[in-house]
């Protein structure tokens, strides 16, 4: 090459190359939505869950159980969980994918990320439900 | 053996030359501002948030379980270290909230002028200690 100044480039990216899948048009939107997506639900389902638990201070179980087992609070709960761990998991995975640079560790620790997020989810569910059908 | 990787790390410029893409400037060189504290704050206060949700799915777990359970868990929740947690948790979710709100704006393209990035900064600072210090004051008048 002439050109002596400039960086030393092994492979060099075609046209399909961008085509196939190194260019900017994959999946990276779909990240991008759901993380706007579960902010705007997450801001009146936050604002509703603040208010309930400070009017659920010092509630025995019964209240808190007859309180979350109605059938729209039990509703509007599920949907915070839903909207709460997918964002949440979101939001990790940013910052897991920007610190982690290793492969086999950034790999390993979005799995760990990801199945605790799922059971905390569940669990969160599960108790919900629990209370909505047996109280 | 040449990384395929590499091929994402260049670029042309306008006259065609190819080059190697420039990396943003790493933190310790890199002058602190209230943009870039804001923006690490968002994701310190999103990190805390997502520790402080075991305290909210123990407190639904417990309550599904047994009158014990959640006996230990709104005991924990009400003693000095459980309400200096929640008060760290309220504050660090006011933050993230209003901060998330700003880059709500941010994505639908209002707000980029460094005037108003600065505005919109403040704001945000100044609405988490109003919000904070106002739900901690219903906390207490509800009780």
């Amino acid at each position: 090459m002439a050109d002596t100044k400039g960086p030393e480039i092994a492979i060099r990216r075609s046209m399909l190359g961008r085509a196939r899948g190194l260019g900017a048009a994959k999946s990276g939107t779909a990240h991008w939505w759901a993380m706007k997506a579960t902010s705007l639900a997450l801001i009146p389902l936050t604002l509703w869950m603040l208010g309930s638990m400070i009017g659920l201070q010092g509630a025995t179980r019964a209240q808190v159980a007859a309180w979350a087992g109605g059938p729209i609070t039990a509703t509007l709960l599920l949907a915070t969980i839903a909207a709460l761990f997918h964002h949440m998991y979101l939001g990790v995975q940013t910052v897991i994918e920007d610190y982690i640079h290793n492969e086999r560790p950034r790999i390993a620790w979005l799995m760990v990320t990801k199945g605790v997020a799922w059971l905390l989810g569940l669990a969160s569910a599960i108790s919900v439900l629990k209370l909505a059908f047996t109280g | 053996m040449a990384d395929v990787r590499d091929a994402l790390m260049v670029g042309k410029t306008s006259d065609g030359k190819l080059v190697r893409r420039p990396l943003s400037p790493h933190l310790q060189v890199y002058k602190p501002q209230i943009t870039s504290a804001l923006s690490i704050f968002h994701r310190v206060t999103g990190v805390a948030l997502s520790v402080g949700t075991l305290m909210l799915v123990w407190w639904l777990v417990a309550a599904a379980t047994s009158d014990a359970a959640y006996a230990t868990a709104s005991g924990f929740i009400g003693s000095w270290f459980g309400m200096l947690l929640l008060f760290g948790w309220t504050v660090a979710l006011w933050y993230h909230f209003c901060a998330g709100i700003r880059h709500l704006f941010w994505d639908a393209g209002y707000g980029f002028e460094l005037p108003t990035v600065h505005l919109t900064g403040k704001l945000v600072l100044a609405a988490t200690v109003v919000l904070s210090v106002l739900t901690w004051i219903v906390i207490f008048a509800v009780r």
